[in-house]
């Protein structure tokens, strides 16, 4: 009998022990909308995640579920993982906006973050990373770099990121070469590493020696590095594959934030709210500047500084369209309402 | 001009992939089996012809391991619907699904790596010939291979004995079996070889023409690799035309967004596949033509009663 | 060795009922077996994967919204597979459907009426039927390979989409985000209870009734059943091919493009350039395994959407990747496949002599 009531007893206590355990750690879930291996979009995320892990140790425990379907399928992941007991839950895809907001209704006491989208709610922030200010810094690295006078942008959708992406380029460009000139090619995917090679391969030919893409693979400045062209990494960095073209790669880091914002929920202070961060807090950050004139690297290191410091407004006047209206005046700069929803391209841009 | 030159190389290697996986598929048509599984053997053979090359460091290898991997899962298709008569085109389809994750599981760890790339063919003074060198004396060999598997699947096919006896399994399998064939061992060599083609043509994406690794990196060349042997009505040659012209429409696509036209790129997008239906449209007018050699039994299925 | 088929004199009744079981039980054992080498506690995995999903009422819910357009699809597609025809392109119809049936509530936002619905119902299913009508014109009056049309307008039909998506339809007060109006009261389905679970699923019911009771009890099945044994004969019995390929494109065809509008007005709530992670390829196997027949499709589009939210399940609580459970559905469909042979076939197993006829080749 003794025995018996020991065994209860070590039962009991130990049930007690994860009980406690599970309650003590934070649930902290993440859905992606690509496979943790594109290398691109959900990889930076995962890195993020994994920061959490190492920054947290025991206080959380991280889960995800990949290759989530924008629309019903991710209303059912992230009810799912609030059911499970998650006590933040991050969406990291646009497409996931209206479902994050859905969930979180149900779930007050859940905190949720939604990447690059525009709505909030009392338990929902949205964040984004300003990639357009590293774009300012590539376009001009391009238009110094470049011989002929003519780079090319691979683009996925035109949407208001890609859109922005694309004038800040412009911008950084004509700010060093006025007459200098974009063409844009889209491929009407995120991710199709062979359509992005042949979107460079063509590029190329037609006399661009300069490229850049806002698509998810490495495959054009693989093709740039075959061609002698140079180019630029996206979302990560992608030196491995073309040491020799890559001049530098705007790097998508969510480690600081999602560290911040899991600790500001371990301590009762997490607040709702729309963070847009770009170079100056170490959202968006520039790889080591290679491959290019040291003047040029000059250049570089000096507008990064600028646009850190506040000096320098990416989107600031004047500014015209593609039809010679002037879209923003002398001395103004663009708000985040006019950028969140940019949809016209700046004059020069090709498409 | 130089943009010229460019595109019709941009062309060659956008079209080399499909006609390897079109070419090997087409025999398997012509023995009067429907594998529907070419895009999931075409993944396989993406990634463990990345993974062998990783290893080993040498490009045949990671060839021959792609052909491999296209090989065994054809086999497990032919075990299925040639052993166990199941449906073909469910088998086919399963077959894509099961692919596409065991490439995701396998290749992993490999994802993000830079990859050696297969290097083009170099004959002094003849690749340097301007214009057309570097098109005809400058691509690597599996563009060299894809050309003259289209000669040789039309040669075998056409002009010997193994050819005759494929083409008679796939039109009649019940007189084959009577004139004493074995109609399921030759339908599993050519499915076998279909896996091999389609392998191969996996591992020309992984090697050639992105030399990396990324999951489900094939984006749907096998569909359209199935669509081109029915639009060749079941011709090899007449393969190498429609590889060739999806490739060029496709690559125009992109060529007249970079001229800046302000067409929809979507409509541009979706011009490859209209192409094609019309072309298909085009070419099945023709009665007589399709049914000359569309194969009778295709997707049949064949049980010998002994 | 040599695996050699003999064909039963008629099906097996046996082996009907045996062969899933069999096929589930085998999964699980080599799933187990994957698992298991894999890291994982295979009996966890293999509860995640097909006991979870069912355990709670909100989940049990989720399996029924995820099956909907699944069976709905896989039921049409079963028709036109009996009858030998085949329609590869239901998700093309689907997103016509989807596309034909959101016209009401993206062009007259503010009108709110039962008859809205309906009407969007009904241009989902017109949506769908036109859509695979073109496959099916282009085999009867160009004799054109309906599996390669019908696959080659799901990309047509997806670019079509997106550019509605991205030009002319655009939420206004979307920042230019590629979505269409929230759709709103009687734009959407009714749906009970205080979880997703829709109007649909009831449609969706009464769609495989009817179905089961065409195929079984009518002549028009007999017609599908005769023309699918051989077309031939369904001549000689005087069946017209070219009829039955516009029924079974148009059937299917409105099918998809209804469970299109249902997914829609459904679960999603407005358009986006992307509103199926493909069901219309799913549901090819859910008719399948279902053995084309209505009642089974049910049950097979519930059992695939089970193995998908287990598939959530396991990556959440075991780390298990998503290709994991793409990898478990393959094989659980390759083995479902084979041992379906069963119930038409013994198979014996025999010490290969060498066969004067193999020697031929």
């Amino acid at each position: 009998m003794v025995s018996l009531k020991k065994i209860a007893a070590i039962f009991a206590v130990s049930m007690l022990s994860t009980t406690a355990m599970a309650a003590d750690k934070l649930k902290v879930g993440f859905v992606y909308v690509g496979p943790v291996g594109d290398h691109g979009w959900s990889y930076q995320h995962d890195q993020g995640r994994q920061a959490v892990e190492a920054a947290h140790g025991d206080l959380v425990e991280t889960f995800f579920v990949e290759k989530v379907a924008e629309g019903p399928d991710a209303e059912r992941v992230i009810e799912r993982m609030a059911r499970k007991g998650a006590g933040v839950i991050f969406t990291t895809s646009f497409g996931y906006m209206d479902s994050t907001l859905k969930v979180a209704k149900k779930f007050p006491k859940i905190k949720f973050e939604h990447a690059t989208g525009y709505k909030q709610s009392d338990n929902v922030a949205s964040y984004s990373a300003r990639f357009y200010e590293g774009r300012y810094i590539i376009g001009q690295i391009a238009a110094k770099e470049s011989k002929s006078g003519v780079a090319g942008y691979i683009g996925s959708f035109p949407i208001p990121e890609v859109v922005r992406g694309i004038n800040a380029f412009m911008l950084g460009a004509q700010s060093v070469n006025p007459d200098f000139k974009l063409k844009v090619v889209w491929v009407n995917s995120w991710f199709d590493p062979g359509k992005e090679a042949d979107a460079a391969k063509v590029l190329i030919g037609q006399g661009v020696d300069v490229i850049t893409q806002h698509t998810d693979s490495t495959a054009p400045l693989q093709i740039a590095e075959q061609n002698g062209a140079k180019g630029f990494g996206q979302a990560s960095d992608m030196a491995s594959f073309a040491p020799k073209a890559q001049m530098t790669a705007i790097v998508d880091d969510w480690a600081p934030y999602y560290v911040a914002r899991v600790k500001a929920v371990l301590d009762g202070t997490w607040k709702s709210g729309n963070t847009w961060d770009g170079i100056k807090p170490g959202m968006v950050s520039m790889t080591d500047y290679v491959n290019m004139a040291d003047d040029t690297k000059v250049m570089a290191k000096a507008t990064e500084a600028a646009i850190s410091s506040g000096a320098k407004h990416v989107f600031s006047g004047p500014i015209y369209n593609q039809a010679g209206e002037l879209m923003v005046k002398e001395g103004a700069t663009l708000d985040d309402g006019a950028l969140a929803g940019m949809d016209w391209y700046v004059k020069g841009v090709e498409q | 001009m130089i943009g010229i030159e460019a595109v019709i190389l941009t062309i060659i290697t956008a079209s080399t992939p499909l006609l390897l996986a079109a070419i090997g598929e087409l025999v398997v048509e012509r023995s009067g089996v429907l594998n529907l599984g070419v895009e999931g053997m075409m993944v396989m053979g993406a990634v463990c012809g990345f993974i062998a090359t990783y290893y080993s460091g040498s490009l045949i290898l990671g060839v021959v391991a792609a052909i491999l991997a296209g090989v065994l899962m054809s086999l497990l298709f032919g075990l299925l619907t040639q052993t166990f008569v199941t449906n073909q085109m469910a088998t086919g389809l399963a077959l894509t699904i099961l692919c596409l994750g065991l490439s995701g599981l396998v290749g992993e760890p490999f994802t993000g790596l830079p990859g050696a790339k297969l290097p083009a063919l170099y004959i002094p003074y003849l690749t340097d010939i301007p214009y057309i060198g570097k098109i005809i004396f400058g691509q690597d060999a599996l563009v060299y291979l894809s050309l003259i598997l289209v000669f040789f699947v039309q040669y075998v096919l056409f002009r010997t004995r193994v050819g005759l006896i494929i083409r008679a399994v796939g039109d009649s399998h019940v007189s084959a079996h009577a004139l004493g064939y074995n109609v399921v061992r030759v339908r599993y060599l050519c499915i076998m070889f279909g896996g091999a083609c389609a392998g191969l043509a996996g591992g020309y994406l992984s090697l050639a023409y992105t030399p990396q690794w990324i999951e489900n990196m094939t984006s749907g060349r096998g569909w359209i690799a199935l669509a081109l042997v029915v639009f060749a009505t079941w011709m090899p040659r007449r393969i190498l035309f429609g590889a060739y012209l999806f490739g060029t429409v496709w690559i125009m696509g992109l060529y007249v967004q970079g001229i800046g036209l302000g067409i929809p790129s979507q409509l541009l997008s979706a011009l490859p596949y209209i192409v094609t239906i019309i072309a298909l449209v085009i070419i099945s007018r023709n009665k007589q033509l399709t049914k000359l050699n569309t194969p009778a039994c295709l997707g049949q299925q064949f049980v010998p009663d002994r | 060795m040599k695996i050699t088929l003999e064909k039963r004199a008629m099906a097996s009744n046996f082996m009907t009922y045996a062969s899933p079981i069999i096929a589930i039980g085998l999964t699980v054992v080599i799933g187990g077996i994957i698992f298991l080498l894999a890291g994982y506690n295979p009996l966890n995995a293999l509860y995640y994967y097909f006991v979870d999903p069912v355990m709670s009422l909100w989940s049990i819910e989720e399996v029924v919204v995820k099956a909907t357009p699944l069976v709905l699809i896989g039921a049409g597609l079963a028709i036109c597979f009996s009858a030998n025809i085949w329609n590869i392109g239901a998700e093309g119809q689907l997103t016509m459907g989807a596309l034909a049936g959101a016209f009401i509530p993206v062009m007259f936002t503010d009108w709110q009426s039962p008859i809205g619905l309906v009407l969007m119902l009904l241009m989902g299913v017109g949506g769908g039927a036109a859509w695979a009508a073109i496959a099916a014109f282009l085999k009867n009056r160009f004799n054109v390979n309906e599996i390669l049309t019908s696959l080659m307008l799901v990309y047509v039909a997806q670019y079509i989409l997106d550019w509605f998506v991205r030009g002319p339809w655009r939420d206004p007060k979307g920042f230019n985000f590629p979505k269409s109006v929230d759709f709103e009261g009687w734009q959407l389905l009714p749906t009970y209870g205080d979880g997703r679970m829709h109007i649909g699923a009831i449609i969706a019911v009464i769609v495989v009734v009817i179905l089961a009771i065409m195929m079984s009890r009518s002549m028009k099945g007999f017609e599908i059943k005769a023309i699918g044994n051989s077309r031939r004969a369904g001549a000689f019995a005087g069946f017209s091919y070219k009829s039955m390929t516009w029924f079974c494109f148009l059937l299917s065809g409105a099918l998809a493009g209804l469970a299109g509008i249902i997914e829609v007005a459904g679960p999603a709530g407005h358009l986006q350039p992307t509103i199926s992670p493909g069901y219309g390829f799913t549901a090819i196997i859910v008719a399948f395994l279902g053995r084309l027949n209505p009642i089974g499709v049910l049950m097979a589009g519930v059992l695939l959407a089970i193995s998908y939210l287990g598939g959530d399940g396991a990556q959440m609580e075991l780390g298990v990747s998503a290709k994991t459970a793409q990898v478990f559905q393959g094989m659980l469909l390759f083995l479902i496949l084979a041992c379906d042979t069963l119930i038409r076939y013994k198979i014996k197993f025999s010490v290969s002599q060498k066969s004067t006829e193999g020697a031929l080749v």
